[in-house]
């Protein structure tokens, strides 16, 4: 099993526990947990609206690529460790890291 | 003036699907949209993007789908006002109204159908406290007149093409330019980012990479800009204007202001017949709401032809509605 922890708007977090070898984003596993996400283009880095912060963790995912960097270029909130959650798959890189939910509301 | 029975604001796939449900009940419709094409997000956004939820439709994409439904309506003569945003909203002594956009086409129209979608895209806004404060007066999201900012000190904030364009044009007309990006490279055009390194090198422009604005201040106008680093570090700029480029976002826009009843920026509605709390106005699609919406083509297609069966009262006050389906009647047109 792979843990990570959400952050919601309200700053309370809570630990998820997804099967390894599931070919899920993590902006799919927000949806499935019933997270209040936009998500607007289904995945294709070009709505911005999965933003998370990761607070913990930044180091061990695979870099952003030039598509998910543009939108977040987008965002007046974008921090250093701003990431798209439709552009990070749920694999090991995840493990005991901690994403803050920062996209607009559904 | 535009005359017509039905005028729809938003030409997405939704507003599409409207005319020709319209169309079955011999209405006529104009469609209006802030964007210069029909399809809304799915030609702005996502148009080749497979989409599975269309009954009949394995698979079909977003461009695909708005294609068919201009076919699909084409029967029926649709008129459009494309790339203008509706501004302002009157209603008619005999209940009809007069929509106006921003460009100053005028449509008279028996009812009203907004399918916005997501509604307006208004530019992104950096939270800033006191923002909005200074919009006016110092802060702006577009240059609208560059000549306005000549001999001034300008901060432009982001890290696309607008900022990388706004920078290398103002290096030659404002006083003392500042470019703020979160980032420490641009991935805008290569041509323009190499630009504004070479500026940046001869001085004629500030480059402030890993930073982001964090509070502005001024007396009546604005006076600084306070940055903060990727370290912490906090900078104070003398600033006579900001100017954040982040984008365009969606939101409601005039909308808002027609007595509609909004949750959550969307416009609620009678599930009966996805009329609004505004006689004559319906709102169709994504940008309504009501206990158990479901965002999804689908389900405005659905909302978008019980909206008619509906608004054929207002278009046809004398006549009785009977049902046919298109089995029986065929695609009747005009």
């Amino acid at each position: 099993m792979i843990q990570f922890t959400l952050e919601d708007r309200n700053g309370e977090r809570q630990p998820v526990e997804i099967p390894e070898g599931i070919n899920l984003s993590l902006m799919e596993v927000l949806k499935a947990s019933d997270y209040n996400v936009l998500a607007t283009c289904g995945g294709m880095a070009l709505c911005a609206t999965c933003h998370v912060q990761v607070l913990e963790g930044l180091d061990a995912l695979p870099p952003a690529r030039d598509a998910e960097l543009d939108m977040l270029d987008t965002l007046p909130d974008a921090e250093f460790d701003s990431r798209l959650s439709c552009q990070i798959r749920v694999d090991e890189a995840l493990e005991g890291g901690i994403f803050k939910i920062k996209g607009p509301e559904q | 003036m535009i005359t017509t029975d039905i005028c729809i604001i938003g030409a997405g796939p939704v507003g599409l699907f409207a005319v020709f449900e319209a169309g079955l009940l011999k209405m006529r419709c104009h469609l209006i949209d802030a964007l210069p094409q029909v399809g809304g997000q799915l030609s702005e956004i996502y148009p080749q993007k497979p989409i599975y939820d269309i009954p009949g439709y394995p698979e079909i994409k977003a461009q695909e789908l708005v294609d068919n439904l201009m076919e699909q309506i084409e029967p029926f003569h649709p008129t459009f006002t494309l790339g203008e945003r509706v501004e302002a909203l009157e209603r008619q002594d005999d209940g009809s109204f007069v929509i106006t956009t921003n460009d100053s086409t005028s449509v008279h129209c028996q009812v009203v159908v907004i399918a916005g979608g997501l509604g307006c895209f208004e530019p992104r806004k950096p939270e800033i406290q006191n923002l909005e404060q200074f919009e006016g007066k110092g802060v702006a999201y577009m240059v609208k007149n560059p000549e306005q900012l000549r001999d001034r000190r300008v901060v432009l904030a982001g890290g696309g093409d607008s900022a990388l364009d706004w920078t290398i044009f103002l290096a030659n007309i404002a006083k003392e330019v500042t470019l703020v990006h979160r980032s420490d490279s641009f991935r805008g055009a290569p041509d323009s980012a190499e630009k504004v390194f070479e500026l940046a090198k001869e001085g004629r422009v500030n480059l402030v990479l890993q930073s982001t604005i964090t509070s502005i201040t001024g007396s009546g106008h604005l006076q600084e800009v306070t940055i903060t680093a990727k370290d912490k570090t906090v900078t104070t700029l003398a600033a006579d204007n900001l100017i954040p480029l982040f984008g365009l976002t969606p939101k409601l826009g005039p909308i808002a202001d027609w007595g509609l009843r909004i949750d959550k920026a969307a416009i609620s509605v009678d599930t009966t017949d996805y009329s609004t709390n505004v006689e004559r106005i319906y709102a169709i699609g994504d940008i309504n709401t009501y206990p158990g919406k479901l965002k999804l083509i689908l389900s405005g297609f659905h909302e978008a032809a019980l909206m008619c069966q509906s608004a054929f009262k207002y278009v046809y006050p004398n006549q009785k509605l009977s049902f046919k389906y298109t089995t029986v009647n065929g695609i009747p047109t005009f």
